[in-house]
This record gives C-alpha cells, sequence and structure tokens, in this order.
C-alpha cells in the first residue's frame, strides 16, 4: 500500500526532473558547443538517458529520449537551427541515436520487471512461511481448549465413571475456561486480519482513560489470575479523544502479556499521566524480564521468546503494536527498568479539561 | 409458572437448541425461526411476548426484520450480534431495538436482560419514586437519596440520573443520552457526558471505579441497574 503511494507520487517528479536533466546538460552544451562537438554531444545526452532509464519508469525515459533526439537535431546536428539534416553521415548517427536511446529504455524496464517479479516471489514465499508459523501455533492453540471440551464432555457423560462432585465442577470450570481461551484467539485472529487488510479506521470520541483501564483491569482479574495488578490513576487526567475499542485492545493484550508470563502472586503496576496532549501509560511487571537481546522482537508478528513456556500465538503484543500505531502512538519496552517488564504506550490525543462542572447553578 | 412466550428469529441450530433449553429450563415458551421470513411470519400470526432477534441473519439483514418489526410490534426486541460489531449495535438500538446480547454470553446475562425487558414491557414505569439497590430517586421530590443520606447533585447530574432511572436495566446510547440532556446539536459531543457520568458515579457509587450503578457498554452507551 505504501509502496504503491510513493511511486505514483513520484510518477509526476519523474517526467519534470528527466526533462530537465535533459534541458540542462543539452544548455551545458550549447554553451560549450564549439569545443565539444556535435559527436561528443550526443554521447552526453545518451549517457543522461541512460542515467535516467537507471532511475525512472519507462515513460519519463521514453519522453527524455524522444526530447533529447529533437535537441540534438535542432541544435547541434548541422544544419543547426533546423530539423534538416544534410549529411547521410548525420542522418544515420541521428538515426543511431535515436534507436540506442529507445533500446535503453525498454531494456531497463524489462530489467526492472524481472527484479519485481523476483521480489513477489520472495514475499510471496516470506507469507507462506509466516501462515505455516501461523497455523503451526493456531492448531496447537486451538487443539487444546477443543481437546478439554470434548475430552471433559467425554468423562461428564461416562455414566460408569463415578465422578465426585468436586471433581465434576473441575471439569465445568476446564470447560468455561477453554472456551475463553477459544473465544480469545478467534478475538486475536480477526483483530490480525483487520490490521492486516490496512481497513483499520480509528473511531475517536472522548474517552476517560481511567474507567477503561479500571474496566480492563476488572476484566482480566475475571480471567482468574492470582497477579496484584495495581492501578495507580491521575484524578486531574484529562479525557483523550481516542478510539476506545482499540485502546481497549491494546491494554488487554499488553495485561494478558503480562500476567501470563510472569509468576503467579507477583505484582503488575499501571501508571496513567498526560504528557502535553499525550496519553501516557506504562504497564510495569515483576517478572523474570525480556532479555535485551529479544526486546526488539517481542512486538513482531509470531514471535514469541526462546525460553516461553506458556502457550500463545504470538500474536498479542503484535497486535497492540499495530493497534497503537493506528492512534498514531508507539509502544515500547522501557530499556532502563531492571525489576521486570516496563511497557510504555504513548498516544498522541487531543484533550479536555471541563472544569466548571462544580460550579453549575445547582 | 406461566411465563412469557418467546420467539428465536436465529439460523444457527446450535444456538436455537441452546437458547431453547436454557430458556425452557427457566419456564418460557419458546418458538424457533430459522430465517428472516419466517420470523415475521411466526410473529404476526401469533405475536410473542419478546423476540430475540440475531442480526446476522442470511436470508435478510435483522436490521431490516427490526424496523418491519417496529412498524406494529411494541414489545420487546432484543438483538444478538458478535463481538466488535458496536456500530451494529448502536444502529439497532436507534431503530428500537430493546437491548442486546453479543455471542458468546452467559445464560446468567440472558436471564437477567429478559427479565429487565418484559418487566419494562409490562408495567410502563409511571412511578414516582424508583428504588434500585442502595439508591433511592424520588422523580416527584427530586431527592436522591443512598442509605438514607440525601446526595447534592447538580441538575445535570439530577437530570442524567433521573433518565437512568427511568429506563433502569435498559441500555442507553450516547446519542440518546446527549439528546435527551443537552438537546438536538449535541449528539457528537460526548465529553460532557463523560465528565457528569464521572461526577455522578463519584456521588453513587460505593466504589466509583468498579461502578455498580452505572455500566459502561463498551462502544454503545451505558446500562443503569
Amino acid at each position: 500500500m505504501k509502496r504503491f503511494k510513493r511511486s505514483v507520487y513520484q510518477a509526476k517528479y519523474q517526467y519534470l526532473i528527466s526533462i530537465l536533466f535533459i534541458l540542462v546538460t543539452a544548455i551545458a552544451c550549447y554553451l560549450f558547443s564549439e569545443i565539444l562537438g556535435y559527436q561528443v554531444v550526443a554521447l552526453l545526452l545518451l549517457l543522461v538517458v541512460s542515467i535516467s532509464a537507471i532511475l525512472f519508469d519507462i515513460y519519463p525515459v521514453l519522453v527524455a529520449a524522444l526530447l533529447s533526439a529533437l535537441i540534438l537535431n535542432f541544435f547541434f546536428i548541422p544544419p543547426t537551427l533546423t530539423f534538416n539534416i544534410s549529411t547521410p553521415e548525420n542522418l544515420l548517427m541521428f538515426s543511431m541515436y535515436f534507436v540506442v536511446a529507445m533500446i535503453n529504455a525498454v531494456l531497463t524496464f524489462k530489467i526492472r520487471q524481472v527484479e519485481k517479479k523476483n521480489r513477489m516471489q520472495e514475499e510471496k514465499e516470506k507469507s507462506l512461511k509466516l501462515y505455516n508459523t501461523l497455523l503451526n501455533s493456531l492448531s496447537h492453540e486451538l487443539r487444546t481448549p477443543i481437546s478439554t471440551i470434548i475430552g471433559a464432555i467425554d468423562t461428564i457423560k461416562d455414566a460408569d465413571s463415578k465422578l465426585s462432585k468436586i471433581n465434576l465442577n473441575e471439569l465445568y470450570s476446564e470447560i468455561e475456561i477453554a472456551g475463553f481461551r477459544l473465544n480469545r484467539q478467534v478475538q486475536n485472529l480477526l483483530n490480525m486480519s483487520r490490521l492486516e487488510a490496512g481497513s483499520l479506521q480509528p473511531k475517536l470520541d472522548w474517552c476517560d482513560v481511567n474507567e477503561i483501564i479500571f474496566t480492563i483491569v476488572n476484566e482480566i482479574r475475571e480471567e482468574g489470575p492470582n497477579h496484584t495488578i495495581e492501578f495507580i490513576h491521575d484524578e486531574e487526567l484529562p479525557l483523550f479523544k481516542t478510539d476506545r475499542g482499540l485502546l481497549e485492545q491494546i491494554l488487554h493484550s499488553i495485561l494478558h502479556n503480562s500476567v501470563q508470563h510472569t509468576p503467579s502472586h507477583t505484582k503488575i503496576r499501571i501508571h496513567v499521566l498526560n504528557k502535553s496532549d499525550h496519553c501516557h501509560i506504562s504497564i510495569q511487571d515483576s517478572g523474570p524480564g525480556i532479555p535485551a537481546t529479544e526486546a526488539e522482537n517481542v512486538f513482531q508478528k509470531f514471535y514469541r521468546l526462546s525460553n516461553s513456556r506458556t502457550g500463545g500465538t504470538g500474536l498479542g503484543l503484535s497486535i497492540a503494536k499495530g493497534f497503537t500505531e493506528a492512534l498514531g502512538g508507539t509502544v515500547k519496552l522501557d530499556e532502563k527498568f531492571e525489576k521486570g517488564v516496563n511497557f510504555i504506550i504513548n498516544i498522541p490525543a487531543q484533550t479536555s479539561v471541563i472544569t466548571d462542572m462544580e460550579h453549575e447553578q445547582g | 409458572m406461566n411465563k412469557a412466550e418467546i420467539l428465536i428469529i436465529d439460523d444457527e441450530p446450535q444456538i436455537r437448541k441452546l437458547l431453547q433449553i436454557s430458556l425452557e429450563s427457566n419456564g418460557y415458551r419458546v418458538r424457533q425461526a430459522v430465517n428472516g421470513r419466517e420470523g415475521l411470519i411466526m410473529a404476526a400470526s401469533h405475536p410473542p411476548e419478546l423476540i430475540l432477534l440475531d442480526i446476522g441473519l442470511p436470508d435478510r439483514s435483522g436490521h431490516e426484520i427490526l424496523k418491519e418489526l417496529r412498524e406494529w410490534y411494541n414489545h420487546p426486541v432484543i438483538m444478538l450480534s458478535v463481538q466488535d460489531a458496536e456500530s451494529d449495535i448502536v444502529m439497532a438500538l436507534d431503530n428500537g431495538a430493546t437491548d442486546y446480547l453479543t455471542k458468546p454470553f452467559r445464560t446468567g446475562e440472558l436471564l437477567a436482560r429478559l427479565r429487565a425487558a418484559i418487566r419494562r414491557s409490562q408495567n410502563v414505569v409511571n412511578e414516582s419514586a424508583i428504588q434500585c439497590g442502595d439508591l433511592e430517586i424520588n422523580l416527584v421530590a427530586r431527592v436522591i437519596r443512598k442509605n438514607e443520606t440525601i446526595l447534592k447533585l447538580t441538575p445535570t447530574e439530577y437530570s442524567l440520573l433521573a433518565l437512568f432511572a427511568k429506563n433502569e436495566g435498559k441500555v442507553l446510547t450516547h446519542r440518546f443520552l446527549l439528546k435527551e440532556i443537552w438537546g438536538i446539536g449535541n449528539q457528537t459531543e460526548t465529553q460532557y457526558l463523560r465528565v457528569f457520568v464521572g461526577t455522578l458515579r463519584k456521588k453513587i457509587e460505593d466504589n466509583p471505579n468498579t461502578p455498580q450503578h452505572i455500566i459502561t457498554e463498551s462502544g454503545v452507551g451505558y446500562r443503569f441497574q
């Protein structure tokens, strides 16, 4: 998408620049035409056309070739200042010039086509590899809860087994957890495909970020980890104009990640503050941390830490990153933080402080 | 037990089966339609007391069915939706849906929504005082009590709380709230709504960070309970 836009943007300028090249060279040559002689001028112009062919698309180069041929004929090949050519040698030279310039343009174009094809082939292979990685981790992440559900149901249905009330309840809650896990994976996949499609359009509205963080913290608590999640909220925090749904997903992905990868009963701290119209949220855990060598990769799609033992598709953090970027913000690891992992989310957003509420007549 | 009759319009047999079992085991009578066309015919031939309507039907969208139903059907219609479909939900609510549930939903949640919707449709609220947990809202005297203590509210806070109380248990969209409290023209400026919900929560909730009365329905609106 981006690449396409860039080449469209440049197309207008490619004509301009290639024509300018020819004109500048022609003027320079014209000034020194007595020393150079028109054969040398022809070679110089041909050189400029060749350089254009390396830099630009085919059409600007063809225009440059045509223009340079006309200039060469009109200003340099005797009789000058006419399009007539007096001697057969000069006619031959002019024709050769024109043909060579065109061949130059076409050949370079063909080489480009081949390169483009190769690049597409490479990209295709790369995405195929990613696709396989996805299938592998997905089949694991989906099959585990599905196996749990089917197995648990079989055990419950088996009339001969004498399940204790406690065991039965445990099986029920395993089915429940498996259901939530499946739902979360589907949500991840949907989010990923929304990002991949590039169709993500943030819907901006005024958001009470304190409230959003409390909501997500409560959601995570309900998922049942034994972590102490502490949110230090800011009473003075203004409203931010951002996309509530995306912000919720970002926070949920990162918090879920922190809970998954740190020992239970450890502490997770969340801070929020307004830094000159940027919503700045930090999520600090007190787990083992991420090795510096791997810190760069954690936001990559399907990436999982080499020592990771917990499940996961490696999608959560890449979704968090994608969504944050869709909101114009950044998410990164705090390298100076040493007691665990500190995720820092920074999202630029219009703010609104309404302070006169208490003075409303009443 | 003589509970209400409910019509389920959903194309997924598993969802219909699940709904049927959980509703019937709670005393409701259940009829089922597998698509929109059939649903409309069944609703017209013998109007049920509540309709559960899936937004994503194979033949016609739930939105269309809802619009046709609302030309003559005044009982509650609860929409069944999927996650991440807030705009669908808001549209349905603005078109007269009573409430919504996103799949996957918990049975307890389903039953609570049904009870609330049926209760509201049966006795049109004409009460002068509404009791809601530890809150007592006296609409005549314009007095709010929490655990017998009178709360001091600003006029806008009071209007907002009274509006919530009259629609107890029902989800109210941002657009609806803005229109009712601030009038037409302010329907996109939600910042005042956010601020007033915030200040109201500080006054009426035990813990404003885990609200029990004013519940946020992400991307849709608020629900008072």
